[in-house]
């Protein structure tokens, strides 16, 4: 089985790691993966913005770049909901079908990994560690990936431990977090505020895990946030959960 | 209330920062309004019951004019009297005429957002009527001088302690009074203005075609009192409240509450069928119903927004808002707040006077999996920014930075590099990089590029 990656931008530049993680775990589960050199960004700022005139020549463009994978995985739950559910609804006409097919083939990494690899185990290297999973919206909503993450942490041996927020958005929400700073970051801290006590925060998706440890290291806590490809590379038993020592 | 959008930004942030109960109380409010609401849910097949109320609102609004008239014919044939009114302005005269006609002093008013969104309450005040709120929280924010911070909870803003202290101030309660003695203390107050009122004045749910009823949901009692105790009651009810069926009604009776607050149904639903009969003891001389569009036909001619039509004002999706949640209503500036206050707005101000309230979303979606009538509010959110975009409303630069985004993302070697030369900016000191880091970094520590991107770690090889 082949995949093409599509690191995203914020994977490209700040979760580069995550990333090359994403890779070693999708070849450790045996499928050959590309690296499409022409990739860029799928849109979804541009049209979350309403710059929709950007986000068609993006999208269309993607469309184009990943034309011929078989399968396209994103280490970004918001990514690759833009592809499935956004794109096919934003290109031109005569694209649609190509973008409806490729929209079938896209998966976030821990659904890719579950649902078409049906893969739960990855290893124990979890084990006895807590982890406060954060539910990004898109990879919850617009992909109804809710159990896959979960079941792999869990297989691995993590105590997922209970947040009252985890399914409440971070308030990342690509330019509204700059747009209007305020209610973005009280959103942070609304998700801050409830973190109970875990070893490390994860989640599927880096504009949440940047926009949530921004903020935790603004207000001085030591919380860390990993992204979940580096954690399911530890769960093999790999990698390395944390990249702190504990305390 | 002028509507007043522009300045969400600025009175969001003082809520935030300077009125953290505000924060504390509406979080929660709503977590516990959306709890109740999940739970109720649970207890029926809520796809299929949403799949069919958004099938019924649809049909209506496609044929709208003629429920239009089938509604003016019934309600005139049980002895309403029926208005219309195009405009704000207009349904202010209509009410204004009759209270001149009927010599109106003092009126009560059951919970209408209606009415807020025209302004009634000033309106008639500068005529010399006196206007008493009686749904407890409407009667609370009134006696604050406050808009409605909620569609369905309009003092959800307010915590007890804040009620002890103003109910002590305006009622004489005890300082430490319980909530059981303050709505005792209330409901006492109200009690009077019941009576003495010669004009009640009430929103409408539903309002349904066939049988020209006017159906109203409530908990409280103070619907029922308000439309049946003065001697005239005028109903304010949007165009797009109309049903159908008597069958309809009793569908969106059950989901609207179920939304709403996760109640089976409300502990009173009143169905207006006209006048007091020769027959009956009780019961207004006049029933007045003023149908309004103020922007709804507007709306339902514009192809792409339309949808947003279907609301029945059951206010989940400000319950499941994390933006809402951070502040309120208030900052939204006008009657109707959260996911469904920044769809309406453009609709009915104008995307102009609407502005940023398209934008104070961060399109998590929670509001569209609530929603009853599926509105697809994420969709119409991002629809009035396209227009805000296509009109030249957002800042020059933004515009700007994304036709350059855009650009460069179709040419994959110049996004590389203007990528990498991310690392080469001073983002500890954002603002002086790019505008936009600025924002970012203000409340947020600096952001810290991978020290190599993925492409180079790819070229030299993932082991």
């Amino acid at each position: 089985m082949r995949a093409a990656i599509f690191v995203t931008c914020l994977g490209e530049h700040f979760f580069a790691d995550a990333c090359a993680d994403a890779v070693r775990l999708l070849r450790h589960l045996g499928v050959e993966v590309d690296f499409p050199a022409a990739q860029t960004c799928c849109g979804q700022p541009a049209y979350n913005a309403g710059h929709l005139r950007e986000a068609r020549a993006m999208a269309s463009y993607t469309l184009e770049t990943f034309r011929d994978a078989e399968y396209v995985v994103l280490p970004s739950g918001s990514c690759a909901g833009m592809m499935r559910s956004i794109l096919p609804g934003l290109v031109a006409d005569d694209e649609r079908a190509g973008a409806e097919a490729l929209a079938d083939r896209t998966y976030e990494l821990a659904h890719f990994i579950v649902d078409v690899l049906g893969v739960r185990e990855l290893g124990r290297g979890l084990e006895g560690l807590r982890v406060a999973y954060h539910h990004g919206c898109h990879a919850l909503r617009e992909l109804g990936a809710h159990d896959q993450p979960i079941a792999l942490l869990v297989g691995a041996g993590a105590d997922v431990v209970r947040w009252e927020a985890d399914e409440e958005c971070c308030g990342f929400g690509g330019l509204f977090a700059v747009k209007l700073p305020d209610v973005s970051t009280a959103m942070a801290d609304r998700k801050l505020d409830t973190l109970p006590a875990a070893d490390l925060v994860t989640s599927a998706d880096g504009g949440c895990l940047l926009q949530m440890s921004g903020r935790a290291e603004h207000r001085g806590s030591s919380a860390e946030f990993r992204h979940l490809a580096s954690v399911l590379w530890a769960a093999t038993g790999r990698g390395t959960a944390r990249t702190r020592r504990a305390s | 209330m002028k509507p007043h959008a522009a300045d969400y930004a600025a009175s969001a942030r003082h809520i935030i920062r300077d009125q953290p109960g505000v924060r504390a109380a509406v979080t929660a409010a709503t977590r516990s309004f959306d709890a109740h609401r999940a739970a109720s849910w649970k207890e029926i097949d809520v796809e299929a019951w949403k799949r069919w109320a958004e099938g019924v609102k649809s049909h209506v609004l496609m044929h709208l004019d003629t429920y239009m008239e089938q509604a003016e014919t019934r309600l005139t044939e049980n002895g309403v009297q029926v208005h219309w009114a195009e405009s704000a302005e207009d349904a202010l005269d209509v009410v204004g005429r009759i209270a001149r006609a009927r010599g109106v002093r003092r009126a009560v008013k059951a919970k209408s957002m209606l009415t807020e969104e025209l302004g009634l309450n000033a309106y008639l005040e500068a005529r010399g009527v006196h206007v008493r709120e009686t749904d407890l929280g409407e009667y609370i924010i009134q006696l604050l001088g406050e808009p409605p911070s909620h569609i369905v909870g309009p003092a959800i803003h307010q915590s007890v302690d804040d009620i002890r202290v103003l109910f002590h101030r305006e009622l004489g309660t005890a300082p430490d009074a319980t909530p059981e003695a303050l709505a005792a203390a209330a409901r006492s107050a109200l009690r009077e203005e019941f009576l003495g009122a010669d004009l009640g004045i009430s929103g409408g749910n539903f309002l349904v075609a066939e049988t020209g009823t006017l159906a109203l949901i409530e908990n409280e009692g103070n619907i029922r009192l308000s439309t049946s105790a003065p001697p005239v009651h005028v109903a304010l009810v949007g165009i797009e409240k109309i049903l159908p069926h008597l069958e309809d009604l009793a569908g969106f009776l059950q989901l609207t509450a179920r939304a709403a607050t996760g109640q089976p149904i409300g502990n009173f639903v009143s169905l207006i069928q006209g006048p007091r009969r020769a027959d009956e003891p009780d019961g207004p001389e006049e029933v007045h119903v003023i149908l309004v569009d103020n922007g709804r036909s507007r709306l339902l001619a514009d192809d792409e927004a339309w949808e947003a039509l279907r609301c029945v004002r059951c206010g989940a999706c400000l319950n499941i808002c994390p933006v809402f949640r951070q502040t309120g209503g208030h900052p939204y500036g006008w009657a109707y707040s959260g996911p469904i206050g920044a769809i309406l707005a453009p609709a009915y101000l104008g995307l102009r006077a609407s502005l940023p309230l398209p934008f104070a979303s961060s399109l998590c979606g929670a509001c569209a999996d609530v929603c009853p009538v599926s509105i697809p509010i994420p969709d119409l959110l991002v629809l009035w920014r396209s227009r805000a975009v296509e009109a030249g409303e957002v800042p020059k630069s933004e515009r700007a930075g994304m036709r350059a985004y855009a650009w460069a993302a179709d040419h994959p070697r110049i996004f590389a590099a203007a990528g990498s030369a991310l690392r080469t900016l001073p983002l500890d000191k954002g603002g002086r990089a790019l505008p936009v880091l600025k924002e970012w970094t203000a409340p947020r520590a600096p952001l810290r590029p991978s020290p190599r991107t993925f492409r180079r770690l790819w070229k030299e090889g993932i082991e």
